[in-house]
């Protein structure tokens, strides 16, 4: 490798940028937090269990986690007309499938447990950002949890595999371009919950990129965990 | 937190409590709480700020966009006022389309800076008749802990007073990459606060917490500017069942240019 | 001034103890508390293999071999023999429908009226709007089921209800009620605290009941204090001040 490959914010190919997070954001919540990577910061609040309104929507087998994403308009350049998006509920959507394997919903039939996300600054990973901002709010509101969910987009510029992409990095359009692949997986384990991308990749860098998200997502659990434990001792 | 509406108990003894002038946490019924602010809150928008009123605590951003002046006023920019209560910020807040109170609280904050004239919408053309600025400010409470309308439209100008005009490129579109050097156009010395007042019984009481402000059963919110060294009433708008007498509107109007004096020196470093 | 303690027996084992001290320390889900197989996994623990593991985030304690963690915040999650207190809905034909505030809704059967209740006078014993203290029955898929024979329960009159963190609750009542017993004391109020986190409080003027609503928030707040109860003597004693 003749040079190391440089980022714009002067960081290594494996470094994350800086987090911050914070719990109870939200006061009326059952469990709240606030989660960002560098200029793009998340908000969650937990809402439930809590009854579940029409009837009809209720499962009498298991509780149901009602996830809800979006951009608050002033959070991108382009302000966002306020509104679901199309992009927005897919987010919403694989959000939820992301949060779900760790949530022990069998414990309570016919109710749901509202997610709320929203973005107040958007620099690239904002769905992982909400993710994070979703795992610590669930365990705030107290929800029985296997574990914690961590996520982080690690990607590809031309040939390059970096980690925690910026805008900026997204936007990159020379060579092989840019490839974005954000995941999300359950702490300490080989378990993935969430999968997408947009780019081009060969399928052999596929596993580097999985272990670049794993060492990744080990320090996003470990702050996780630390966050969660200095916002209790008073 | 509770999704559970007053119950008859609690409306009754908050009657009593207002009754002897007390409240509580302790504030008179006139007093307001700590208000804090934080600038900045997203770099994304052209100017933005967030305000807590208490545990209340609302995001507003300021956009600006391109657009087509109204047929009725070609020489001027545009201002619309958007707000979504998200269910975020409340277990009494639903998901879909905005029910009154979402609908209200943006349309008085749009008055209240309208009618200030706060804005020199006459400096927010760019080709007369054909183009011109369209300001958007987005309202979003965060934590409704009560008086959501008073803590939107302090987060609304501050939001305006800390606004960059965005830079245009060669083809006449924003370029978001050039710093912003050119401040956003605003009238001299004016700021419109608004002052909600709420009643239960025969009291009325100003910065209610939600617990409070759930047992109210009317409410009358002014926007008050100073203009030419006066105090301006530039907007007003009662919702609720119950009437207000004349004799508490009279109080009210004795009690405003107090009130626009001590708020008006809390916000003076932002504004 | 009553001195009635309504405590469910789980509330007795969540008080705070404060002459037996019990390791505490705060877990996250899915980390390993202890590891041994002489250990028990209690409620939000469970074993994995040689480990027992948090299945909540909150504080871990350790009493003897059973291991759990007592979440700090949250919703209230109904159980059986639970005082609550809640607000009249509904009325249908058979009681009335009650908001405990809580994910399932309650159901207050005619036969519970502590008196003989006509069908057509349902709303004058009990209007929606009005309070009541009331005990879990069963916790069905479909709703709570209220009683309301036994002491302390019934329609609230007068005073006033205010919520605070439902977790909060034990701290609140102390160790046999200790703690709320003090409250009382030094406030002479009549309070009712329900584990779903809603507490009634009736006094002799309103000074009293902001006294003794402001007490209890007080605690509320506190996550995690040791010698609370001695603390609120001395709080008390400044208020005096």
């Amino acid at each position: 490798m003749a040079k190391e490959h440089k980022r714009p914010d002067g960081r290594k190919n494996s470094e994350m940028r800086p987090m911050s997070a914070k719990i109870g954001v939200v006061p009326n919540a059952d469990g709240s937090a606030m989660f960002s990577f560098g200029n793009t910061i998340a908000i969650a609040a937990v809402y439930g269990p809590r009854q579940l309104h029409p009837q009809h929507m209720q499962d009498p087998a298991r509780g149901i986690l009602r996830v809800n994403y979006d951009l608050l308009s002033f959070s991108v350049s382009d302000r966002k007309k306020p509104g679901p998006s199309r992009r927005s509920q897919e987010i919403s959507k694989v959000t939820e499938w992301a949060l779900l394997p760790v949530v022990e919903l069998k414990e309570f039939p016919n109710t749901v447990i509202d997610v709320q996300i929203y973005i107040i600054q958007a620099d690239a990973g904002t769905r992982t950002a909400g993710i994070n901002a979703a795992s610590l709010a669930l365990a705030h509101a107290g929800i029985p949890m296997k574990n914690l969910i961590c996520s982080v987009a690690v990607g590809k510029q031309d040939k390059e595999l970096i980690v925690d992409l910026t805008k900026e990095e997204e936007d990159f359009e020379e060579g092989e371009g840019a490839t974005d692949f954000a995941i999300a997986k359950i702490a300490n384990t080989n378990e993935y919950t969430l999968l997408q991308l947009d780019g081009k990749i060969q399928p052999e860098v596929v596993k580097e990129i999985l272990n670049l998200a794993d060492k990744a997502c080990d320090e996003i659990y470990e702050f996780q965990k630390k966050t969660l434990k200095e916002s209790i001792s008073k | 937190m509770s999704s559970m509406p007053s119950s008859n108990l609690t409306i009754e003894a908050m009657k009593k409590i207002f009754a002897e002038g007390k409240r509580f946490d302790g504030r008179k019924l006139t007093e307001l709480r700590d208000i804090s602010i934080t600038l900045d809150i997203s770099n994304k928008a052209e100017g933005s700020a967030g305000v807590k009123i208490g545990k209340t605590e609302v995001l507003v951003g300021v956009k600006l966009g391109i657009g087509t002046p109204y047929p009725d006023s070609p020489d001027k920019g545009n201002l619309t006022v958007s707000g979504d209560l998200l269910p975020l910020a409340s277990p009494r807040f639903e998901m879909g389309p905005p029910d009154f109170w979402g609908i209200e609280l943006p349309r008085l904050v749009d008055r209240a800076v309208r009618e200030s004239h706060m804005i020199e919408l006459d400096k927010l053309v760019i080709e007369e008749g054909e183009k011109v600025w369209t300001v958007y400010i987005d309202i979003y409470p965060i934590n409704d802990d009560g008086n959501l309308i008073d803590a939107a439209t302090i987060g609304a100008i501050i939001a305006l007073k800390n606004t960059m005009m965005p830079e245009l490129d060669k083809d006449g579109k924003i370029d978001y990459e050039k710093k912003a050097t050119k401040k956003f156009p605003l009238s001299k010395g004016i700021s419109p606060i608004s002052f909600s007042f709420f009643k239960l019984g025969n009291s009325v009481i100003m910065d209610p917490t939600r617990e409070e402000e759930e047992t109210c059963e009317a409410r009358v919110t002014f926007g008050l500017s100073n203009w030419k060294d006066q105090y301006m009433i530039n907007s007003c708008q009662k919702s609720g069942n119950t009437p207000f007498t004349k004799e508490e509107i009279g109080q009210i109007m004795d009690l405003l240019p107090k009130k626009f004096e001590e708020v008006n020196e809390k916000l003076k470093k932002f504004l | 001034m009553k001195k009635i303690t309504e405590q469910a027996p789980e509330a007795e084992e969540e008080a705070f103890s404060e002459d037996v001290p019990k390791k505490r320390k705060v877990v996250v889900p899915g980390e390993v508390i202890v590891s041994g197989e002489d250990y028990l996994p209690g409620e939000g623990a469970k074993r994995e293999g040689n480990d027992v593991i948090a299945t909540r985030f909150g504080l871990a304690e350790e009493a003897g071999r059973m291991i759990k963690v007592i979440a700090i915040t949250g919703a209230f999650i109904p159980r059986r023999n639970n005082v609550v207190i809640g607000r009249v809905t509904d009325i249908t034909f058979h009681g009335w429908l009650i908001d405990i505030d809580s994910a399932a809704s309650g159901f207050l059967p005619l036969e519970e009226s502590p008196r003989f209740v006509n069908k057509n006078e349902m709303d004058q014993f009990l209007a929606i709007g009005e309070v009541v203290a009331a005990k879990i029955w069963s916790v069905k898929a479909k709703g709570i089921d209220l009683a309301m024979r036994g002491k302390g329960l019934g329609k609230l009159e007068g005073g006033f209800i205010f919520r605070v963190i439902p977790n909060r609750v034990p701290r609140i009542i102390g160790r046999e009620g200790s703690m709320i017993n003090l409250i009382k004391d030094k406030t002479g109020c009549d309070i009712t605290v329900g584990q779903n986190g809603w507490i009634w409080v009736k006094g002799e003027n309103i000074d009293a009941e902001i006294k003794a609503r402001k007490a209890i928030e007080f605690i509320a707040d506190k996550v995690y204090v040791e010698g609370l109860t001695e603390k609120m003597e001395g709080y008390f004693e400044n208020l005096k001040k």
